[in-house]
């Protein structure tokens, strides 16, 4: 019993991140921009985020940190693929590729740096219940957020008439334009709020996940959320289900290593690839066949005037 | 007139800046690292090696690094970025550069490289290692010491020789203390992800594990052993720090009195190729301080070292029973040989797991 409450938790907190970062590009895609920089973002969030929480001593301002580095290098992937309408693929590789150099400038003075992790939630008595008081009641603030995150994105894609506007752009960027909305701005503001959540994700590593700073702490979580988004076919409650089943079978295969089921390890570190893929794209087959990218993803759009 | 002028300007210079050309007359001296020299382990003691050698001989040479080169054909690319650079003299400091270092080897004989780790070598092209498994054996009678539940937990990297010999070392070790102790192992298939290591611990430590060990890089591990309360072994660097209540000690890669001393032959001419495995004797590794121990372990500990400083113990001392329950056919006398150990492809028994690929 306590063992299943423990592999939940561990669930939980190696599923968080990917969620968060995968729900901020399901925005940013959903308008239509495609930004591979996830991962450069997420390792600017971390360093900045750590920086944040080391200085003044808050969890709460080292993530807010982490949100405004995420989102100042969204602004330039914006700059670049938006204002000036370079290719989006190059300029989110490039994103990629200054962030990891970028936060292991920041972080440099911080290696080696320890601080106190985010706080767990303790509600007395209900904690306390087995099995799933901890897992209820029990997480950090990062975990409770990542499902608000995510059921309000739900919400205002589907049930706003802003969501429905931003689909608009990312379905048909000229029909929008034509019915008169600012179709680079809105772009813009989904772009913010993807770099938002990605500085968010990776500022979740070191303030809670495990709390120190070290370069390359993503080690790849960035392009997971991408895929995530992919093979979710851009539906937040796909998503979800791809986020906590990646990290399930993450958490699965180390303990099956464990208990010695004797299946070759390599094999098992491909499982979570495997199982999320499959189920995803099971999950989409099922429901309605053919492609539901955004029409218009990762197009230029140069509005005339 | 083109190329008078650049003829006295060429003249001025070197007339004119004498420091200039003597920094062109420095050895130029490379460092290939597989991490970030932040990692905090392998890239980072490396790159203390490297200090040291600046420290040293920092007015006859001059060095480069290069960090984060991924293993494979990445690597070649960057070795070879090295050498035209000018660099006579290339540290390659990870298993997987074995391949594209001897290719470039092959290709540039006049530069001379050395490897970290690996077995290929060239005329040109050195191996160097340590035999971090005295370490491990070290580690080994700790952990069964320390342990109350009797299970050690082991987080393996990739299931290389090096690897391999670790955890053997370690189980033969622990088993001179408590026959019925466990290792359980769980592979990351990763030398670097903090996030994955520190579920590897919670994994080991949520299926009994009181005493962690590790063969990945970050200190994650021991960050989580150490809110869980539980004991921990540090990697490769110094990781006290992270545990100050959980390090047990720590196996710690010295690398700078090696890279001086081949620096220096290199100044000399009178570098060649070579195969270096240094063990407890030689400043290749040393152990970190034994912290968070009764005295009496501490004592069995420091014992230990000193009779493998001194030859006395050899961890792989026959005989050797393989997991299959036959014996392991002893080269080297009263211990496995060096290509024994090296080639390291079996478990011994009592380790539960089965070898990934076996």
């Amino acid at each position: 019993m306590e063992l299943v409450e423990a592999i939940i938790l561990a669930v939980l907190a190696a599923s968080t991140p990917l969620l968060i970062a995968a729900t901020g590009e399901l925005v940013t895609e959903r308008s239509g921009v495609l930004n591979l920089g996830v991962e450069g973002m997420m390792i600017v969030g971390a360093a900045c985020g750590f920086a944040g929480a080391w200085l003044t001593g808050s969890i709460f301002i080292g993530a807010l940190f982490g949100m405004v580095a995420g989102t100042l290098m969204s602004l330039i992937f914006a700059l670049m693929a938006l204002g000036l309408a370079v290719n989006q693929v190059a300029t989110g590789l490039a994103l990629t590729i200054l962030g990891v150099g970028l936060s292991g400038l920041i972080g440099a003075g911080f290696v080696g740096e320890r601080i106190t992790p985010a706080m767990h939630l303790h509600i007395p008595v209900l904690t306390d219940i087995p099995l799933i008081g901890r897992v209820l009641f029990g997480e950090d603030g990062f975990v409770y957020f990542s499902v608000a995150l995510i059921v309000g994105v739900w919400w205002f894609l589907y049930r706003t008439r802003a969501g429905l506007i931003l689909r608009a752009c990312g379905d048909n960027h000229a029909s929008a334009h034509a019915l008169g909305y600012p179709v680079l701005r809105i772009r813009t503001f989904a772009v913010m709020f993807g770099g938002a959540c990605a500085g968010l994700a990776g500022a979740y590593l070191p303030l809670a996940y495990t709390p120190f700073f070290v370069p390359g702490m993503t080690a790849g979580r960035g392009w997971i959320a991408l895929a995530l988004v992919v093979f979710s076919s851009w539906r937040p409650g796909r998503l979800v289900v791809g986020a906590y089943l990646f990290g399930a079978v993450t958490i699965l295969q180390l303990h099956a290593q464990g208990w010695g089921v004797g299946i070759p390890s390599q094999f098992m570190s491909a499982l979570p690839y495997l199982a999320t893929v499959l189920v995803l794209v099971l999950l989409s087959r099922a429901r309605s066949g053919g492609s539901t990218a955004p029409a218009a993803l990762g197009t230029v759009f140069v509005p005339d005037r | 007139m083109r190329k008078s002028l650049l003829a006295l300007t060429a003249g001025l210079l070197l007339a004119g800046n004498i420091s200039a050309a003597s920094a062109a007359d420095k050895l130029k001296v490379g460092f290939v690292y597989v991490g970030p020299i932040g990692d905090l382990g392998w890239t980072y003691q490396h790159d203390l090696g490297r200090q040291a050698l600046v420290k040293e001989l920092g007015d006859k040479i001059e060095t480069t690094y290069l960090e984060n080169v991924p293993e494979g054909p990445d690597a070649e690319r960057s070795i070879e970025q090295l050498v035209r650079a000018g660099n006579k003299l290339i540290f390659t400091t990870s298993f997987g550069y074995m391949d594209s270092t001897l290719k470039v080897a092959k290709k540039y004989p006049n530069v001379h490289f050395e490897h970290a780790t690996g077995y290929k070598r060239n005329p040109n092209m050195s191996t160097y290692s340590a035999k971090w498994y005295q370490g491990r054996y070290i580690q080994g009678l700790i952990a069964a010491k320390m342990s109350k539940s009797g299970v050690v937990g082991y987080i393996g990297s990739f299931p290389i020789p090096e690897v391999v010999s670790g955890i053997n070392a370690t189980m033969l070790a622990a088993q001179t203390i408590n026959p019925d102790i466990k290792v359980k192992i769980i592979w990351a298939n990763t030398w670097f992800d903090p996030g994955k290591e520190a579920d590897a611990a919670k994994a080991l430590i949520d299926q009994g594990a009181d005493v962690i060990m590790q063969h990945t890089d970050s200190p994650a591990a021991m960050q989580i052993a150490s809110e869980r309360g539980k004991l921990a072994f540090g990697q490769d660097s110094e990781m006290i720090k992270f545990g100050p209540k959980t390090q047990l000690t720590s196996i710690l890669d010295t690398w700078g009195p090696y890279y001086i001393e081949r620096v220096k032959a290199e100044l000399a001419g009178t570098w060649k190729s070579e195969n270096t495995w240094g063990g407890l004797d030689s400043h290749m590794f040393a152990m970190a301080p034994y912290t968070n121990m009764p005295d009496d372990v501490k004592k069995m500990a420091e014992d230990a070292q000193a009779a493998i400083t001194a030859g006395k113990l050899h961890p792989f001392k026959c005989p050797i029973v393989g997991q299959d329950g036959k014996p392991v056919e002893c080269k080297g006398g009263d211990h496995l040989d060096d290509g024994q150990i090296l080639g390291m492809n079996f478990y011994v028994k009592g380790i539960d797991d089965k070898l990934p690929g076996k």
